[in-house]
């Protein structure tokens, strides 16, 4: 009914909080890793607001798209309330239950997917850190 | 079926992402993101609809089927028609700044 209104709110705030981020975040390090795995070169880690892009476009894509689903149903009009469940008290209450369980639950998966994607892209890191450290095998 | 097309935007649209990386002219990763994030919503929306349907939800009517077919081909033009305005409008190849301004001998 109206379940995309919560990961879009989420969406809301993390554009804030990258924006923010953005503007206070100090120019990183550059650092050698192998990134073609045999030549070291001088590279700086992707900035955590970058990362934090990559939630705010799987919010916003995922919403703008359940949106439109949602007008496709007749359940988002482009006139007021805009939501039609929200003009009979009895639907209002379903569409409630229905963001606090459903929009709920999506932005919750969709932030863990991101949660994901940032612990396999911190292992990445490190992992061609420590190879870059590793002394190249002597050539016989 | 709309979570089914969406799914198979967001892996094609990965592989071609994966294949041109790590330029990224073409902002190819929105495009991935976007159907990434409505594919995990409808998949919660799916997994609500199975609590309350049982194995029914995997029967649906042809009528059904075919409507929401054709929700997800719309919705997949939805979200290459936000990705071609993104596109132009941040113009990463600069062919549209080329386009306004000529170069002056």
């Amino acid at each position: 009914m109206a379940c995309f209104l919560i990961p879009a709110a989420e969406a809301i705030v993390t554009t804030a909080v990258s924006a923010i981020l953005k503007r206070k975040e100090k120019e990183p390090a550059a650092v050698e890793v192998k990134l073609d795995g045999e030549h070291t070169e001088k590279a700086v880690k992707l900035p955590f607001s970058a990362k934090l892009k990559w939630l705010n476009r799987l919010l916003w894509g995922g919403s703008a798209l359940l949106a439109f689903e949602h007008v496709w149903h007749g359940e988002v009009v482009p006139w007021f309330p805009f939501l039609t469940a929200a003009a009979d008290l009895g639907d209002a209450a379903e569409m409630l239950h229905e963001m606090s369980t459903a929009g709920v639950a999506m932005a919750a998966l969709v932030t863990g997917v991101w949660l994901v994607m940032v612990g396999v892209s911190a292992l990445i890191e490190k992992r061609a850190l420590k190879q870059a450290e590793e002394p190249a095998p002597a050539k016989e | 079926m709309t979570l089914l097309i969406s799914v198979f935007a967001a892996v094609i649209c990965t592989v071609i992402w994966y294949k041109n990386a790590p330029k990224s002219e073409m902002k190819t990763g929105i495009l991935c993101l976007m159907f990434w994030g409505a594919s995990i919503m409808w998949l919660v929306d799916a997994i609500f609809e199975y609590a309350e349907l049982g194995a029914d939800y995997f029967k649906p009517e042809v009528k059904d089927m075919l409507n929401d077919a054709f929700l997800g081909l719309s919705v997949v033009a939805l979200g290459l028609i936000i990705w071609l305005v993104i596109l132009l409008v941040s113009d990463p190849k600069g062919v549209i700044k080329k386009l306004l301004f000529k170069k002056k001998d």
